[in-house]
């Protein structure tokens, strides 16, 4: 298994680690809920060293991007960022991405259990292009902070940059805990305000060690993979393997704000595949909300009387609902909100009900 | 070292003697692989009625936390007479005390042979990787 930069200090702070996408990841130091709800209420800070990174240069950098990618790339200003999926012919994602527009390179972020598919899948697809290709996963921490206390409390180690001036899905450099032009972003993966920072590996204990030391003023706590995935899936947030994967494709995942169909954009892998999707789909991904106590899991067949209509993509027990919830992709005609279908465990059942995505949305100031 | 007045499973099942009906309950070690320690992630246990004909390593029911679900094997085959109410609503008892309060049902069992079970010395050694 892989260790990130920080792998020592998540066990002395009581991290359980886990194998997670080939890396010895923490995923929980204290109970999951509480780790929940400290992201929610205050700051969380997260070791996400295990996402793959990889920068592209030359000439056609944008071009690649825009070959393989679902977003418009040459349309995203310098200094923002955009969803996008990388899609086989069929439209069936390989996997999602952050694409981060450089004045001279595109930034990506990528699943850590599809790094190397990526990899593959871009390096094969530059016939006629003029790109470098830089892998940067190892040399660079990634380290977020997550919550409606991240910018006061990143902004205690940070220098040369106003952070309230660093918009949504933007992304600026600064000073970081004394590393200098750390690339700092306003994304995340919980539906809450925060940052998303890459810093030097031989930077990464100093200063995930002075964000915790100076993010007691705001109650920051350390946060694993577990309540992570609580996080995203009350935020609708999708993950490879679970909404999205081989058999599965965007339009139907509800993230057609990342698919763009744009002419300019030309043709690109997936392309016609998906506007014959957008055209007519069948299914819809939707959530679902229960008042029983069993918690929805991936894998559970759901029921519209004895018909087996559905699977659970993503469940979890959410301290913020207040109830257990879960993702999982109905037919059309059951994916309205307010529709009962049953969870079958092992025969016995449980309602749930289908709700619209997200559960959460957090208010804006 | 865990008590030695009962048998094991490798499953982390344990069997324990009481006049002519035996106890089932869970180790502290599959408490602490569901609950990572943390007794609030306990959210669910599913029992038999009483009544209900159990067989010997088949599952009788199952136990689920925050993030895992995980079934429960009969150690020996029987009847259940009794279950162990408390614990639906109550699973920290489980955190708590796994070897005593948090029994899980009684029964009849159809025999008394434990020849398949581990005893406490050979439960230690089957989780010692794991712990280590």
């Amino acid at each position: 298994m892989r260790h990130t930069p920080l792998h020592d200090e998540h066990q002395p702070l009581g991290g359980k680690m886990v194998e997670f996408g080939g890396w010895h990841m923490p995923v929980q130091y204290g109970p999951i809920l509480d780790e929940v709800r400290c992201v929610r209420e205050r700051v969380g800070l997260f070791d996400l060293s295990h996402m793959g990174r990889f920068t592209l240069r030359g000439p056609d950098a944008v071009a690649l991007v825009d070959r393989v990618a679902t977003c418009f790339c040459a349309r995203i200003p310098v200094g923002s960022i955009r969803y996008g999926l990388l899609c086989r012919a069929t439209g069936n994602p390989i996997d999602d991405i952050l694409v981060y527009r450089g004045t001279d390179e595109i930034f990506l972020v990528v699943n850590a259990g599809n790094a190397d598919a990526d990899r593959e899948w871009l390096l094969s697809h530059t016939d006629g292009l003029d790109v470098q290709f830089e892998d940067q996963t190892e040399e660079l921490a990634m380290i977020a902070l997550q919550g409606p206390l991240s910018e006061e409390s990143l902004a205690r180690v940070t220098t040369d940059i106003d952070l309230a001036e660093l918009g949504y899905y933007k992304f600026a450099h600064g000073t970081v805990c004394g590393s200098p032009n750390v690339r700092i972003s306003r994304t995340g993966y919980t539906g809450e305000d925060g940052f998303e920072v890459y810093l030097p590996a031989e930077r990464a204990i100093e200063a995930w060690q002075a964000l915790l030391e100076s993010g007691q003023a705001s109650g920051m706590a350390p946060i694993g993979l577990g309540a992570r995935d609580t996080l995203r899936l009350e935020a609708g947030m999708p993950l490879y393997g679970h909404e999205i994967d081989a058999q599965h494709n965007p339009i139907e995942a509800g993230l057609k704000f990342g698919v763009s169909f744009h002419e300019e954009k030309g043709d690109w892998i997936g392309r016609a595949a998906l506007e014959a999707i957008h055209a007519a789909p069948t299914h819809s991904l939707v959530g679902l909300t229960t008042d029983g106590k069993r918690v929805p899991r991936q894998g559970y067949s759901l029921l519209s009387g004895d018909e087996n209509v559905g699977t659970i993509c993503s469940g979890a027990v959410s301290p913020t609902v207040g109830k257990n919830i879960a993702t999982a992709y109905l037919p059309l005609h059951l994916a309205q909100p307010g529709q009962v279908v049953d969870m079958d465990l092992r025969g016995k059942r449980q309602a749930c009900t289908v709700v619209d995505l997200p559960f959460y949305s957090r208010k804006r100031s | 070292m865990r008590p030695d007045d009962r048998h094991y499973l490798p499953s982390h099942e344990w069997v324990k003697s009481d006049g002519d009906t035996v106890v089932f309950g869970i180790t502290d070690f599959a408490v602490e692989e569901l609950s990572h320690g943390n007794e609030d992630d306990l959210v669910y246990c599913d029992l038999p009625e009483p009544g209900r004909k159990l067989i010997q390593g088949e599952t009788f029911g199952e136990i689920e936390s925050v993030k895992a679900v995980a079934d429960l094997n009969s150690p020996v085959g029987g009847e259940v007479i009794e279950v162990n109410k408390t614990i639906e609503d109550h699973l920290q008892v489980l955190a708590k005390d796994p070897w005593d309060k948090g029994w899980l049902v009684r029964v009849k069992p159809d025999d008394n042979s434990t020849e398949h079970l581990l005893d406490a010395a050979g439960y230690e050694a089957s989780v010692g990787e794991a712990e280590g």
